[in-house]
């Protein structure tokens, strides 16, 4: 077991590694680059000149490349020139994130409370009307683009109806006290009930748009499995033994069709993030994902270096933490 | 945004998508299942073997899901070919008659009239015809796309199927490291390095998100290909090793391939869109695309949300048109789904 873990370790650190030579890559090809980024229009031969000194622009590649390194590894990736001028990038991410991983998790929940019940039903009726019309929704929710939904859900329920609110995290009258960043945990622990219940309106819609693909994903993974465990001898065994229907549910089938479902759950967070930025642009929710539209968009290089590195080094942490669920719950990935 | 969401293997993703390679490699084009029937006599009679693509396409001729998603994308292509001649009116043109009603001000945009069923867009020209020739321009972002990223599959699948051993280990790491960055970040990552968006930069950059992905699957086919006893008979009978790789290993590798490439064209056209809305779409609207409409309509959702609904409309039905298709070409393929 330990030797799988520290070779997962070995080959994560290795991506990683090749990750930062391409990111270093990717800014340096970026159109214009930093340089013409910063000046703009208004960059004359020697104030280029003065800037690639300043930045170290002039020196041989592999020096640059060493000195990204060491800067990234300090966490020092400069202000940032658009998102915020002036503040930190990492600061920025760091003070964006708590709004992303509340959202993602409330995202997750919706997705797995509705995804599971609804695959195992659908696979215990399968090729009825329920299985068949729960299949199709899933594939037409897979069709739509995640931001088009976003736009649909907010006139409808926000806009039309009023139930809910258009956009941002919290309104803007209320004066609640930050604790964690996570602002309906926040309003809880500060007893602020208002707040909480104002911060989990906010919620509500932007979880539901990006809940909506890895619902399908978790629905048809739970479906496919549990059809296979279904199919399996010890299931006719422990029918003819006489087990009550509900210990055969609990103890043979579910147990058995979980162990593929926890995994995609954990491999989620790749759709989250990306879902994340098309989501939170859509209803001004101010996480990583807008920042990364935003810096996109405006090309702020600083802010753009954390977010990418960031986003890909949890996306790889959690992978690595899913094998090594993955190798705990079933012994026979270990010896691959 | 998930290259293949609808995966029914898991475990980790680069896994799943190697079982998927597994499932239908095992079956391939050359494999042929025999019904044997034991007679009285205890003679065995033989019926005569039905091929995988003939069973698969039997169960798909009965299949309401599959025939649906034929249809819809039968359309889809015919409209696509034809889209000048079935378009009313030129698509690119400010129209005289809808320019009247199209004041800044008061009417940015017109509503219905006789002649233009859809009303106009933002600029005076006919929605109806630009979202007509729009399926022209989509079904090409689409096809490149996924063209592009297939042909990248096969070279570096190809590689490390066929050569295994260090070339294997390397171009597997490079699948690895692309995999490891999610897919739309990758994809406007791309974009973003184009110096002036263009249709060309937005195709390029669905198609390297998919390279990974045919990649990994047709390494995993062709690795069983490798192991199996026409391949092992061909290389005792003295054939050559480019020959075993291209006539024998290779065709009988592209069952998974093919499924998921009627997969991307639906994610590569959702993904078009994703782009647009981010700013990185093709800014050139003389060129109407569903993904770049849809994507340029946000400015006027409040208002005229018309404007999105119609080639949002035609996306979801395409996409969903393909992905019915494929999903129900997997589980034809599928030899352990023939019982």
């Amino acid at each position: 077991m330990l030797r799988f873990i520290v070779r997962r370790l070995v080959q994560m650190v290795g991506v990683l590694i090749v990750l930062s030579l391409l990111l270093f890559l990717w800014l340096r090809s970026l159109p214009g680059g930093t340089v013409s980024a910063i000046l703009g229009e208004r960059a004359t031969p020697a104030s280029r000149a003065a800037m690639e000194a300043q930045f170290g622009l002039d020196q041989p590649v592999w020096v640059q490349y060493a000195k990204f390194v060491g800067r990234v590894l300090q966490g020092n990736f400069g202000p940032s020139t658009a998102v915020l001028p002036g503040r930190d990038a990492l600061d920025i991410f760091l003070q964006r994130l708590p709004a992303t991983i509340e959202l993602s998790l409330f995202a997750l929940a919706i997705a797995v409370a509705l995804g599971i019940p609804l695959g195992y039903f659908a696979a215990r009726r399968k090729e009825t009307f329920l299985d068949n019309a729960s299949v199709v929704g899933s594939l037409i929710g897979v069709a739509v683009p995640v931001f088009f939904l976003g736009f649909l859900l907010q006139r409808v329920f926000a806009i039309e109806l009023g139930w809910l609110p258009v956009s941002g995290r919290q309104s803007t009258g209320l004066d609640a006290t930050r604790i964690t960043g996570f602002f309906v945990l926040d309003g809880i622990l500060t007893r602020e009930w208002d707040a909480a219940w104002d911060s989990f309106k906010h919620l509500i819609l932007p979880a539901v748009t990006l809940a909506t693909i890895p619902f399908a994903v978790v629905f048809r993974i739970t479906r496919a499995s549990v059809l296979e465990v279904l199919d399996e001898d010890y299931i006719r065994t422990a029918e003819s033994k006489g087990l009550t229907a509900r210990i055969i549910r609990g103890r043979h089938i579910l147990r058995n069709a979980m162990l593929p479902v926890t995994t995609t759950i954990g491999l989620q967070v790749g759709a989250l993030l990306a879902g994340a930025v098309l989501t939170e642009t859509v209803f001004g929710f101010a996480g990583v994902g807008d920042a990364l539209a935003t810096a996109f968009r405006l090309r702020d290089y600083a802010v753009l270096q954390v977010l990418i590195l960031a986003a890909a080094g949890i996306y790889v942490i959690v992978n690595l933490l899913v094998d090594i669920m993955y190798a705990v719950i079933d012994p026979r990935v270990r010896t691959r | 945004m998930n290259p293949s969401p609808m995966d029914p293997r898991p475990s980790a993703k680069k896994d799943r998508i190697d079982s998927l390679a597994e499932t239908s490699g095992r079956g391939g084009t050359a494999t042929a299942v025999k019904d044997v029937h034991v007679g009285a006599a205890g003679k065995v009679k033989d019926t005569g073997g039905v091929s995988l693509i003939a069973s698969a396409w039997a169960r798909l001729r009965r299949n309401p899901v599959f025939l649906l998603g034929l249809a819809i994308t039968v359309v889809f292509v015919l409209l696509a070919l034809f889209a000048p001649l079935l378009a009313p009116n030129d698509p690119t043109k400010r129209m005289p008659e809808l320019l009247e009603d199209l004041s800044r001000s008061t009417n940015p945009v017109p509503g219905p009239e006789a002649g233009f069923p859809l009303g106009s867009d933002d600029f005076g020209r006919d929605l109806l015809s630009r979202l007509i020739v729009g399926a022209r321009q989509t079904l090409i972002v689409g096809v490149f796309a996924t063209l592009f990223g297939l042909a990248g599959g096969i070279i570096l699948g190809t590689l490390a199927g066929a050569f295994g051993g260090w070339v294997d280990s390397l171009v597997m790491r490079i699948v690895d490291v692309m995999l490891s960055v999610p897919s739309l970040l990758l994809a406007v990552s791309i974009a973003a390095l184009a110096p002036r968006p263009s249709q060309w930069t937005v195709i390029i950059a669905i198609a390297v998100v998919q390279v990974p992905i045919f990649a990994r699957l047709l390494r995993g086919s062709m690795l069983a290909q490798r192991a199996s006893d026409h391949v092992l008979a061909a290389r005792a009978l003295g054939v050559k090793q480019s020959s075993i790789v291209f006539r024998h290993m290779l065709p009988n590798s592209l069952g998974p391939v093919i499924v998921q490439s009627t997969l991307v064209l639906a994610t590569s056209i959702i993904d078009a869109a994703a782009l647009s809305f981010l700013g990185l779409g093709n800014p050139d609207d003389r060129q109407p695309e569903w993904g770049q409409m849809l994507g340029a309509s946000q400015q006027w959702i409040r208002d005229y949300p018309h404007l999105a609904f119609y080639p949002a409309a035609c996306i979801i039905v395409v996409a969903l048109g393909f992905t019915l298709m494929g999903e129900s070409l997997r589980e034809a393929l599928d030899p352990k789904s023939r019982r």
